[in-house]
């Protein structure tokens, strides 16, 4: 049927991740079988032995760039995708393994691995977005599946997603939890971290640690100052900076102004 | 060119977490070189957990892997606790169960029927196979969501859960709670008898190994978080004398690190492994479930090891049921860390199998070092070993079916390679 031909055609593509965001396409047991059934999934190793050439209407990216392959191979992938869409916290910040960035990384690879000649690893771990244009950043760690099905269906519609860029604090206030660092005295991320994830950890009694990345207009400074004064040092405000979006600006330039203190 | 020689070479192995290749050299019937290469870049977390506090020990180890998040929670916690000493409560010790059972549901679910079944029934993804077999498909579905929703009410959330602490959980669920979960599960244990019955179908090839099989093992129950590490070679040892008795081997082609039993080898974790192992342990409906099968410990053809997993779904779905009718909340949803210098070992049974962490801390509860073995890293050389055996057997086979066979191999042990790489891509070399 000529309808069949004219699906769309997906690929999702992986670079240093833990395959915890492509898994959440799997994990959206609901919509599973109907996003793959309006769409042409042409590459998802993951998933399938079907490994199709682009070019791909639509491209997932996962993860972070640390090898000078995958820093080539991102060119090769922009090329061939017409929207690139960058999938969770590795991709879109750089990830944990981004702490290497403020480390020698040669040291890092002895503590890791007996014979580092043998290891090929770029200085540092880098969101796509520094190698290549990218259309739209999905931003978590992990990413919200169902923000990832509501980036599928808006891109295939052709309108713009309706993913939030507030604070966390909105969603707390949404599910009238009690705010536990004016009520508890625990230092949360909370104010300054994209929603996403439904205010997961304060709703469980925890402060937030920034799975989500900035919000659109962090005043880091201001948290840090509150942070202080619910007795957290200079290195627990480093250290809750630099977490799974550490080389995200906004908290980039945070950890680094305790460093200087 | 000798005409004789060929390669089966996979650049980008597919259905397995993280990326690898298999690169096999055949001559004539002889299979003269077998690379299992993981070129999932390093990302060395246990370099940069030197200097975090214990506390966050969880969460970012939880972050090598988006399928097995729970094992890494589990052996961290444990081995932190070991270190600072730490008594958990008996009902905390239930959920971690409970937590685990979940884990196991959605892995074990994922790569039975949408990673390894296809393998076996010539698709080459799931989405093919719900094409013909839709009603399998969607109760496969069910049931991994029924595993993601146990994680989800004790951990927040599926991948990454958020509330599993050092001493216990951030917020423990209710009685209610997790009895809501029950009419899911019984849902659930049948479709898992279903699943082994399904699974027992399937062809195998007649290929058996000897294995040395390693396990956790429990004196009253089918092993998760605690238990002696045992082996059908004899070994029989605590978690803290791991790394007198396994090596981690560093090779040239793989950016993850193989694992030998000094002076032996090769071994076997897994599904497989507790099986023989622990056979005795499992309730009564799995152990039925498995006979009915065909299933008897030992099983020692690595394809079946799609049956054992069922089998493990069985066992996951009847202990989550047992364990919500015991349960009641503890008076803490954590007891007190204290900050005390020390070092701990915990060993786990993540769904690929045993998953070693070991932490020292110094007296402000910040890690000074890490160490972490992945069960994919303790399987890679005997993965190897499979295939140098299995691809004699399928050389002289049309090139595309015999990579597919050997691809179908290094699945058995649903590898997952993003684990590893502290780890895997496939070619085969037919001269």
């Amino acid at each position: 049927m000529s309808s069949e031909k004219k699906k769309p055609r997906i690929a999702v593509f992986k670079f240093a991740s833990c395959d915890g965001c492509q898994l959440s396409l799997l994990d959206a047991e609901d919509e599973l079988l109907a996003v793959v059934g309006a769409v042409e999934i042409a590459y998802f190793p993951e998933a399938s032995r079907t490994m199709l050439k682009g070019p791909y209407d639509v491209g997932l990216v996962e993860g972070s760039i640390i090898t000078h392959t995958d820093a080539e191979r991102i060119q090769q992938i922009r090329r061939q995708c017409k929207t690139l869409i960058t999938i969770g916290a590795c991709a879109t910040a750089g990830g944990i393994q981004a702490l290497r960035n403020w480390k020698d990384v040669d040291e890092f690879i002895r503590v890791v691995y007996a014979t580092p000649q043998y290891v090929s690893t770029l200085k540092l771990s880098t969101p796509i977005a520094e190698h290549v244009p990218v259309d739209f950043e999905l931003r978590g760690c992990p990413i919200n599946k169902l923000q990832l099905v509501e980036l599928i269906s808006a891109t295939l519609a052709g309108r713009k997603p309706n993913i939030p860029t507030y604070s966390v604090c909105m969603e707390c206030k949404r599910k009238a939890n009690v705010c536990i660092a004016v009520a508890h005295g625990i230092a949360c991320l909370g104010p300054v971290t994209q929603a996403g994830c439904g205010a997961l950890c304060p709703s469980y009694d925890r402060g937030c640690y920034g799975c989500y990345g900035p919000m659109e207009t962090p005043n880091t400074g201001s948290l840090t100052e509150q942070f202080r004064i619910l007795g957290q040092s200079n290195d627990q405000i480093q250290r809750a900076f630099r977490g799974f979006n550490a080389w995200a600006w906004q908290f980039r330039q945070a950890s680094e102004e305790c460093q200087r203190k | 060119m000798t005409g004789r020689t060929k390669t089966i070479h996979v650049d980008t192995l597919a259905r397995v977490e993280g990326e690898g290749s298999l690169y096999i050299k055949l001559e004539g019937e002889r299979v003269a070189d077998v690379k299992l290469k993981i070129y999932e870049p390093p990302r060395m977390f246990e370099a940069f957990m030197r200097g975090r506090h214990f506390s966050e020990a969880a969460d970012i180890t939880a972050r090598i892997c988006g399928i097995c998040p729970i094992a890494y929670q589990m052996s961290a916690i444990h081995a932190i606790e070991r270190a600072l000493g730490i008594r958990i409560d008996p009902a905390v010790r239930l959920l971690r169960r409970l937590f685990y059972c979940g884990e196991w549901i959605e892995s074990h679910t994922l790569h039975v029927y949408m990673l390894h079944a296809p393998d076996f029934l010539g698709y080459a993804d799931v989405i093919a196979m719900a094409r013909d077999h839709r009603e399998v498909v969607e109760k496969a579905l069910r049931l991994k969501k029924i595993g993601n929703r146990i994680v989800q009410l004790l951990g927040g959330r599926e991948i990454h859960p958020i509330s599993a602490a050092v001493g216990g959980f951030h917020r423990v669920p209710t009685k209610q709670q997790v009895r809501e979960l029950v009419p899911d599960l019984e849902w659930a244990l049948q479709a898992s008898l279903d699943s082994v019955q399904w699974t027992s179908t399937l062809e195998f090839p007649n290929f058996e190994q000897d294995y040395e099989f390693v396990a956790l093992k429990h004196p009253g129950e089918y092993p998760f978080n605690e238990g002696r590490l045992v082996s059908s070679g004899g070994l029989d040892i605590d978690a803290a004398e791991y790394e007198d008795h396994f090596q981690e081997l560093h090779v040239k082609h793989s950016n993850a690190l193989h694992s030998v039993i000094r002076g032996r080898g090769s071994y076997l974790v897994g599904p497989m492994a507790r099986f023989n192992l622990n056979f005795d342990k499992l309730p009564a409906v799995a152990q039925e479930a498995a006979a009915k099968a065909g299933l008897r410990a030992p099983v020692k053809n690595p394809f079946r090891s799609i049956v054992v997993r069922a089998v493990e779904l069985v066992f996951a779905c009847a202990e989550a049921l047992r364990v919500i009718k015991e349960y009641a909340p503890p008076p803490a949803p954590r007891v007190d860390a204290p900050h005390r210098a020390g070092s701990g070992q915990a060993i786990t049974e993540a769904p690929r199998g045993i998953l070693y962490h070991r932490y020292s801390l110094d007296d402000n509860g910040l890690i000074l070092s890490a160490k972490i073995i992945p069960p994919t890293s303790q399987n890679q050389r005997r993965i190897e070993d499979d295939l140098r055996e299995y691809a004699a057997q399928v050389a002289a086979w049309p090139l595309d079916e015999a990579t597919w066979k050997c691809e179908q191999a290094i699945r058995n042990y649903d590898p997952c390679i993003s684990c590893a790489t502290h780890f895997l891509k496939l070619h085969v070399d037919r001269i």
